[in-house]
């Protein structure tokens, strides 16, 4: 079954929904970075993962990291809508006990192939996994997803360097390009320059492309899949927008790590077509 | 009414206070916000030092600076700190350079972020180096007023300080504060707790309900693992029989073991140790972790009762 442009803009819809319904009931977590990135995990999950929502531990299984773990309810909505875990998961998002913590967890969560929340950890462990791969003869791939306030950690440079040296083609990077990060934009905290130019000095293949726009978003997923980029690592670097979807989170950095209020959250349903005004 | 504040409030106070010493230096790693230290960014832009989030180039660039004649604080969530931990060790531990560093968010009680952020290790990890003063205050009075005793230390150190409120104890008794010197809040002959950061107050509510008991308990803030106060351990010792330790940290290398470590060279008493049973804690809110990691009050009168039986 391959899905649509609009049948991928509903799965994110959807899971922008369900997005902002965690971190509302919850009262805290990680919006921005989660409305950031969901576009490229819907297409990437609906489209591309090969994964057995019935079976998360299938050994050939491609691997998604979600090096900025921080953004989980992004990563939780979409694992519900593939049925790695129920809708009635959600609701354990930050509760006690729940399989939705805090921070992405592969202890705790089906279909979560790494335990984040320590930012510039992701890239090395999906050298790991590639390299496990290429080891073991398998066309598994492995999937990082990096923020860019994440990039200034310098373990990311480190894992940068060694996978190009070791020209892993399995491993390919999504570069969540939001402009933001904890305290501010990034442009205040710590400029980064050419960003592209960086990745491919590093000996990496490079794609720049609209986070939110579906068809660049396929585009550019079919970049990181095509043979002639699986020579070595590559990464698709997505502008986004940082709480894209919701008017009043969207380039807010106050929306990074902040819940709505239960007018907040009424506006952003009747933004998402959910309710009427 | 007990007043609540966050200890990372008190932190971001001493810093402006601190402001009037020109050497004074603050470093941030992204988390100003949450640590505090964003009150003196805004006011002194040009004494703060954004390094990005990168955690181990900010130790350094802080060596560099005392190494220079400046005075910098550094701070990030505690679980990060670790991540620079041998810029700690080598850079500024070894050369002894008077780098501050601040770990705000520790412990299990920093709540719903889960295992990824909650430092159960910290205050373990900076023990074991040499010249390194660590601390871990219960309230933001205490915070505040150790904090701004640190430029005359002349030495690194590491202070944890907590994310969310708990009771203030100390408003009004600055003069009783002082890096090194463990402060006896209640006093009591059949057993003494000593307790760091958010258990102090935890502490106070074990001896209350103790004394329901008749059981009559010391309660020490040791708010300075290290060096720890061994003159105070003596007396209780000697006063009360028994000891309990108490502390939102893994039951490994923190207060417990800095407490046992005097004890085995000293005089040896009955010890008792409440910490987090040597595992990783996950999402929860902050009483609710005390529950799960079983260090709460409840937990902390039973661990006393325990070390008065053994006397
Ligand atoms: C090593 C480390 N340092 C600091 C943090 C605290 N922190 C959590 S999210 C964040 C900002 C991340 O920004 P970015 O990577 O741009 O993520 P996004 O904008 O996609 O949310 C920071 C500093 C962390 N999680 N890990
Ligand atoms: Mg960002």
């Amino acid at each position: 079954m391959t899905k649509t442009i609009s049948d991928l803009e509903e799965i994110a819809r959807k899971c922008r929904v369900e997005i902002v319904k965690m971190v509302h009931r919850a009262q805290a977590g990680h919006p921005g970075g989660s409305l950031s990135e969901i576009d490229l995990l819907a297409a990437l999950y609906a489209t591309r993962m090969r994964v057995r929502p019935d079976e998360p531990k299938w050994g050939d299984r491609d691997r998604f990291i979600l090096s900025k773990g921080h953004a989980s309810p992004g990563m939780y909505s979409i694992l519900a809508e593939m049925g790695f875990i129920s809708h009635e998961d959600l609701k354990s998002y930050r509760v006690l006990g729940g399989v939705c913590q805090g921070h992405v967890d592969m202890k705790w969560c089906p279909g979560v192939d790494f335990s984040a929340g320590s930012l510039g950890m992701g890239l090395s462990f999906g050298m790991g996994c590639a390299t496990a791969a290429r080891l073991d003869g398998s066309d598994r791939r492995a999937f990082v997803m990096i923020g860019d306030g994440e990039m200034q950690e310098g373990s990311v440079w480190e894992a940068a360097m060694a996978a190009a040296h070791h020209e892993l083609g399995n491993l390919k990077v999504i570069l969540d390009r939001n402009r933001i990060q904890n305290d501010d934009f990034c442009e205040v905290q710590m400029r980064m320059f050419d960003i592209p130019a960086k990745w491919k000095a590093f000996g990496w293949n490079v794609k720049e492309i609209d986070g939110h726009n579906m068809t660049e978003v396929m585009e550019g997923l079919d970049f990181l899949e095509a043979p002639e980029n699986c020579n070595g690592p590559s990464i698709l670097i997505a502008h986004t927008i940082k709480g894209a979807g919701i008017s009043y989170m969207e380039n807010n950095p106050s929306f990074h790590g902040a819940a709505p209020n239960d007018e907040q959250f009424h506006q952003a349903m009747v933004e998402l077509g959910e309710v009427d005004a | 009414m007990t007043r609540m504040a966050a200890t990372r409030d008190g932190y971001g106070q001493a810093l402006l206070d601190l402001a009037g010493n020109e050497k004074v230096v603050v470093l941030e790693a992204d988390l100003g916000k949450s640590t505090k230290s964003l009150h003196f960014r805004k006011a002194y832009p040009d004494r703060t030092i954004s390094c990005g989030i990168g955690e181990q180039n900010m130790l350094l660039v802080g060596a560099g600076m005392a190494a220079s004649g400046y005075i910098p604080f550094a701070s990030t969530f505690a679980i990060f700190t670790e991540r620079a931990f041998e810029q700690m060790r080598n850079g500024v531990a070894r050369p002894n350079l008077a780098v501050h560093l601040c770990g705000s968010h520790g412990g299990t009680h920093t709540g719903t972020d889960g295992s990824s952020a909650q430092s159960i290790e910290d205050l373990a990890i900076f023990r074991t180096l040499p010249n390194v003063v660590v601390m871990h205050p219960c309230d933001d009075v205490s915070t505040r007023v150790l904090t701004m005793q640190l430029p005359a230390l002349g030495s690194p150190s590491y202070m944890r300080t907590a994310r969310n409120k708990t009771p203030v104890l100390y408003d009004g008794r600055e003069d009783e504060i002082q890096i090194g010197k463990g402060i006896v809040l209640k006093e009591g002959n059949d057993v003494a707790i000593v307790a760091c950061g958010v258990l102090v107050s935890e502490s106070l509510k074990a001896a209350e309900s103790l004394k329901s008991e008749g059981i009559h308990a010391t309660v020490v803030d040791m708010h300075t693992l290290k060096p720890i106060d061994g003159e105070l351990i003596d007396t209780i010792v000697t006063q009360c029989g028994a000891l309990v330790t108490a502390e939102d940290h893994n039951v490994i290398g923190g207060l417990g073991s800095a407490v046992a470590e005097h004890l085995v060279a000293n005089t040896l008493a009955p010890l008792e140790m409440v910490g987090v049973p040597d595992r990783f804690g996950e999402s929860g809110q902050a009483d609710e972790m005390l529950e799960v990691m079983q260090i709460s009050a409840h937990y902390i009168a039973l661990a006393a009762k325990k070390a008065i039986s053994r006397k």
